[in-house]
């Protein structure tokens, strides 16, 4: 009979109660392995840019103001959230925080600016022969990337305009 | 100001374009949770529509490609004003993973203007929920722009002509200025 299946239908349906978050009004605890945005601890990183080398997005930025300052800039703009640079870090620096709610109106809020002090050698230098300017552009983790315009330095000239590149696909507009 | 311009203009309901310009459609999976009854973006009014014709809103996934950009920006153009534009994902964030390829030109602000950002790849639907609200003006901003340092320099640097003899030892004098 067809009106009492639509009947338990609906009893059961009465019975299920409700399944919807109450979710910006009352915090959700997140899965434990969810890895959420890396958090950089300025004290324990000895600036090696590896996770500036690691990054399959490469957005940490390094650059070197001078012999004894390297700025480390993450970006956070197209991080994946991999973790990569957590796994590798050899100081333990970064740790993948656990929260999800990272919705801003800036992309600069979600950046990480850090300072650090290269320590370098302060007797006679005869241990470490500084790589010639040749070498240091082999070097990987010697890097002065655009920290304004955030993107690598790259030593390839072959990248296409901009505006060249919107235009090149004419579409027709109505 | 933002938020209380959106609390002005959008008191009523949202209706919401969802626009991939080349992602890969994790973020589209996560954008279509958010309307399940788990999640439910319905209690806050919010309805998918689909034609640009129709929005308030529209949710950007993938980075704007040499494919896509003029398809992109003639949806931009067709919404009605006042339009919202929210980037869901690093993708439409930050250009992704290829951002430097030949197809992607970058994140989807270098074609039209965007508004709220939702970081993650995918971001969770909690995340999307989250850039939700505070459009709507329910929650408060978390992140903030941070930069840190080493607090103090650890090693002095060596400057020879702050040596003094002082009998028979050399005296180094912290300097100042560094
Ligand atoms: S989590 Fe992955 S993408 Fe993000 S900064 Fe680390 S290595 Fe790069
Ligand atoms: S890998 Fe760790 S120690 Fe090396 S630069 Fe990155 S955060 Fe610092
Ligand atoms: S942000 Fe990540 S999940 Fe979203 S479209 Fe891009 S690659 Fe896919």
């Amino acid at each position: 009979m067809s009106w009492w299946s639509k009947l338990t239908e609906a009893l059961s349906g009465l019975q299920a109660g409700r399944v919807t978050l109450d979710y910006p009004a009352r915090p959700r605890p997140l899965p434990k392995r969810f890895r959420g945005r890396p958090i950089f601890k300025a004290e324990q990183c000895i600036g090696c840019a590896g996770c500036a080398n690691n990054c399959p997005a490469r957005e940490i930025l390094v650059f070197d103001v001078c012999q004894e300052v390297r700025i480390l800039k993450y970006l956070g703009r197209r991080c994946t959230y991999c973790g990569r640079c957590a796994d590798l870090c050899p100081e333990k620096a970064i740790t993948m925080s656990q929260t999800a709610d990272l919705a801003t109106d800036r992309i600069a809020d979600i950046q990480q600016h850090l300072e650090l002090f290269m320590s370098t050698c302060q007797r006679c230098g005869r241990c470490f022969t500084e790589p010639s300017p040749i070498e240091q552009l082999k070097l990987k983790g010697y890097r002065f990337d655009d920290l304004g315009n955030e993107r690598w330095i790259y030593r390839s000239q072959a990248v296409l305009g901009r505006n060249d590149a919107v235009d090149d696909i004419p579409l027709e507009l109505d | 100001m933002l938020q209380n311009l959106c609390q002005k203009m959008f008191r009523r309901s949202l209706w919401v374009y969802h626009a991939n310009s080349g992602g890969c459609n994790g973020c589209d999976i996560e954008v279509l949770n958010v309307l399940t009854p788990y999640y439910d973006v319905e209690r806050f009014g919010i309805k998918l529509v689909a034609s640009p014709r129709h929005a308030d809103v529209m949710l950007c996934q993938g980075p704007a490609m040499r494919s896509t950009a003029q398809a992109l920006r003639r949806a931009y153009e067709a919404m009605p004003s006042p339009k919202l534009v929210f980037a869901v994902g690093s993708c439409a964030g930050g250009g992704g993973l290829w951002y430097d390829t030949y197809s992607v030109l970058g994140p989807v602000e270098t074609v039209i203007p965007v508004h709220y950002y939702i970081p993650g790849c995918p971001p969770r639907p909690e995340a999307i929920l989250y850039g939700v609200a505070l459009a709507l003006g329910l929650v408060d901003k978390q992140v903030a722009a941070t930069r840190i340092g080493h607090a103090a320099f650890p090693v002095p640097r060596y400057h020879p002509e702050d040596l003094r003899p002082e009998g028979g030892l050399a005296i180094y004098q912290r300097q100042e200025k560094i």
